[in-house]
């Protein structure tokens, strides 16, 4: 069997797309001295409100909309908590993760009298763009097309990201805060602002994450469906060191982990092991980086 | 024509506490101003002030005649000031121009226009003698450097009024003659430099007019060329100061403390290479260098907190080189560390209790398998009497106390065990004139009770006072052992820069 078959190059690319936009947000917040670790919360609660949004306004754009409202929503807590409240960011964080899965479970029960899984044929998905023309390119076309709207979108935004940090004043500015915030605000700049900022964009794109999963691949919404994707975007930044082009390529290599766990699946091993591909890529990851940096 | 910059009756209250009473400050253009205090005698607050970091309860600032009233840095710096402080604002992670160019970025289009910024960069260094690499990374350049870029980014946003805050404090002596031949090309050009010290040689060498500060009021207005340095320590302290701390020399004893080819590794480099050092009853030995250079390391192998790679340790013929911090203090070893907040003491543990460690596992202050709390309140009350420690309550914690009664703190601690050796680091830095003679006095003593004192020092001035030899460590390295008499400044400095074939 091929390893790269397409359709392990066409899963891998649509698992790569929830950690991307969640480490992106990650990379906004880490450069601006926010270590942002509720994206877990934040992408769960985008999953919930982009099938929610979809289901009652019957359309996959009130979907996409409501889910990055509700991301920068919960965000909310953690760019005021952080800054204007001085709150520490990582109790913040996991206060954010536990109230994020308790709620969107609640809501569930609340909003559409289920509990465990919704899923619904009023549910519209995100439909998949499919490119002409890739034909004769077996592996791209499998990668490239019939992705959603999303996945076009979070790859598009690592090249922005990575332009806007270290091309413009823009980028120059928050890198700077976010170390030396003191040596910012004598230089004029409002760095709680900054901050609020780059944490409520955060919010959007890790709630547009949670979109992604819950309307990109499939139409339905579970409980707790973000399943440690959020902290697995979490390590991609650090491993990434805050640079989206690094954080981009460590979601790379999970990404294919995940779809990888999955192609094992079919070969007939359990699922609750192959489920620990991505998981055990990342520890991996983390303590061999960690190696490389002492040594 | 009107001063550049003009105070006049500036006040400042922090609760019951006049900070700033009443300053006056006249800074003319090209003129370098030097502005002298003992610690608390209302330095930092008045360019606190004058950058706009904090508001004046009464007073005005006048800039070129005309009245400002500034509600943050960033409206100081818009109206022409620039201020160095002690503790560099750069950002370390990114560039030398990156750091320059911060906030006010030239642009093409949406973005930096980066080959700008550098030439920005490059004509003020040039035009001033600033040598730097725009685009060297700013976490890779020395203290000396980081300096540089500090001055550079004030000029690049204007700053007609320059205060450097100690600006000395981390420098070798040639980095110093650089600063100051840098700052006569800014006065030339008709920029007015504040200069805030306490070193007198310095305000002798740079400045044109000294204000003097004494207890948040004007002490004295002089000018340089007209006054002396003894009429300055008089202005600063209100009484008279003696020049250098009296030694009287000394027998020497008995190699008290002794290490053999110490050498230190860790982040995969040797910090120490090969040290050995003697230092005997009765002698006072100074090691000089530029901070960075091993010299921490090497006490921290001293006193047993760092592991050796390879040497031997001896304190008073008691070979402890595989022996823990206790058991060194155990055969005679005393320790004034660098950092008396974070090492030195526990700062929010009482009087008291920052007295009492370390005597705590023996009567009297131990009775049984707990402390005697009377024997502890005793014990700390008849230190801070000894010791003239100004504290409300021996309860009170030690980090509400300033930096020399809290260096007092130590002092009386280390001293009480009487130990044959004492590692003193960098047992001044921060304190005023008053506090560091104090310290001086003490050191001296344990010197002429025929103990081996070792003191590492950053300040030259100060190594060359107390010291019976100096040793000057670079890269790790002891490069120099030289006897009090032949180590004067020039020859320090040289050695202190690395350059021990230029000394020699």
């Amino acid at each position: 069997m091929s390893v790269l078959s397409p359709f392990l190059v066409h899963s891998a690319v649509q698992a790569i797309t929830p950690i991307l936009l969640a480490a992106l947000a990650g990379v906004l917040c880490g450069q601006a001295g926010v270590f942002n670790i509720a994206l877990e919360g934040e992408m769960l609660v985008g999953a919930f409100a982009g099938v929610a949004g979809s289901y009652l306004a019957g359309s996959a754009v009130a979907g996409v909309a409501a889910g990055a409202l509700a991301g920068a929503a919960l965000a909310l807590i953690l760019a005021y908590g952080s800054t204007v409240l001085r709150g520490d960011a990582i109790v913040i964080g996991i206060g954010i993760n536990l109230l994020a899965s308790g709620l969107t479970a609640y809501l569930l029960r609340q909003m559409f009298g289920v509990s465990g899984t919704f899923d619904s044929p009023a549910i519209v998905g995100l439909a998949p763009i499919a490119i002409g023309g890739l034909a004769g390119v077996p592996l791209l076309a499998a990668a490239l097309s019939r992705q959603s709207v999303l996945t076009w979108f979070a790859w598009a935004l690592v090249v922005l990201v990575a332009v806007g940090l270290f091309r413009t004043p823009f980028g120059l500015r928050l890198r700077g805060l976010g170390e030396q915030p003191d040596a910012a605000a004598t230089l004029g700049v409002d760095v709680q602002a900054w901050r609020v900022g780059a944490v409520l964009a955060g919010g959007v794109l890790a709630g547009l994450a949670g979109v992604q999963l819950s309307l990109g691949a499939v139409s339905v919404f579970s409980e707790d469906m973000s399943a440690g994707r959020g902290w697995i975007a979490v390590v991609a930044v650090m491993l990434g060191r805050n640079n989206p082009l690094g954080a981009a390529a460590a979601c790379v290599l999970f990404g294919f982990a995940d779809a990888f766990g999955l192609r094992l699946q079919g070969q007939g091993l359990p699922n609750q092991l192959t489920d620990i591909a991505p998981y055990v890529v990342t520890l991996a990851a983390l303590i061999l980086s960690h190696r490389r940096r002492q040594a | 024509m009107a001063p550049a910059l003009q105070a006049s009756g500036i006040v400042k209250r922090y609760g019951p506490l006049l900070a700033n009473d009443g300053i006056d400050l006249d800074v003319a253009r090209g003129e370098v101003h030097a502005v002298m205090g003992e610690n608390g005698a209302g330095k930092s607050t008045l360019m606190s002030i004058l950058y706009g970091m904090q508001a004046p309860d009464g007073g005005t600032i006048r800039l070129d005649g005309v009245a400002v009233r500034f509600r943050s840095p960033a409206e100081a710096i818009a109206h022409g000031l620039g201020m160095v402080h002690q503790a560099f604002k750069l950002f370390s992670s990114l560039t030398v121009w990156e750091n320059i160019v911060y906030g006010r970025e030239p642009r093409r289009g949406p973005f930096i226009d980066g080959a700008a910024a550098r030439r920005a960069a490059v004509a003020l260094a040039e035009r001033y003698g600033l040598a730097v690499d725009p685009g060297a990374l700013v976490a890779r350049l020395s203290v000396g450097v980081r300096q540089r870029v500090e001055i550079l980014k004030a000029l690049y946003r204007e700053a007609r009024v320059l205060i450097l805050d100690e600006p000395t404090a981390v420098l070798t002596p040639p980095e110093r003659d650089v600063l100051f031949a840098v700052l006569r090309r800014l006065v030339v050009d008709g920029r007015s430099v504040i200069f805030v010290t306490h070193k007198l040689d310095e305000v002798l060498a740079i400045s044109d007019r000294v204000t003097v500060l004494r207890a948040g009021r004007v002490a004295a207005r002089m000018t340089t060329r007209e006054t002396s340095a003894r009429e300055i320590v008089r202005a600063m302290t209100g009484r008279v100061v003696a020049d250098r701390p009296d030694r009287v020399s000394m027998p020497q004893g008995a190699a008290l403390l002794h290490a053999e080819a110490i050498t230190v590794r860790g982040d995969g480099r040797v910090l120490v290479a090969d040290a050995n050092l003697s230092v005997n009853g009765g002698e006072v030995v100074g090691i000089a260098g530029v901070a960075g250079n091993g010299q921490t390391e090497l006490v921290e192998a001293l006193v047993g907190l760092r592991a050796v790679a390879s040497g031997r340790v001896q304190v008073n013929g008691r070979d402890v080189t595989q022996s823990d911090v206790a058991a060194r203090r155990e055969a005679g070893l005393a320790y004034i560390p660098e950092d008396r907040a974070a090492v030195g003491t526990a700062p929010t543990a009482s009087a008291a209790d920052n007295l009492a460690m370390g005597f705590h596992r023996r009567p009297p202050l131990r009775r049984g398998w707990k402390l005697d709390g009377t024997a502890v309140r005793d014990w700390a009350r008849r230190l801070i009497a000894r010791f003239d420690i100004r504290i409300g309550s021996e309860r009170t914690p030690v980090a509400t106390l300033s930096g020399g009664n809290m260096q007092k703190v130590v002092l009386a601690r280390e001293l009480s065990h009487a130990a044959p050796v004492l590692i003193a680091e960098q047992p001044t830095r921060g304190l005023d004139v008053g506090a560091a003679e104090f310290v001086h006095g003490e050191l001296l003593a344990e010197r002429a009770r025929g103990r081996a004192v070792l003191l590492v020092s950053a300040e030259l001035s100060e190594v060359m006072a107390l010291s019976d030899r100096v040793l000057v460590m670079f890269g790790g390295r002891i490069i120099a052992d030289l006897p009090a008499a032949q180590a004067d400044e020039e020859r320090l400095g040289l050695l202190m820069a690395g350059r021990p074939g230029v000394a020699a």
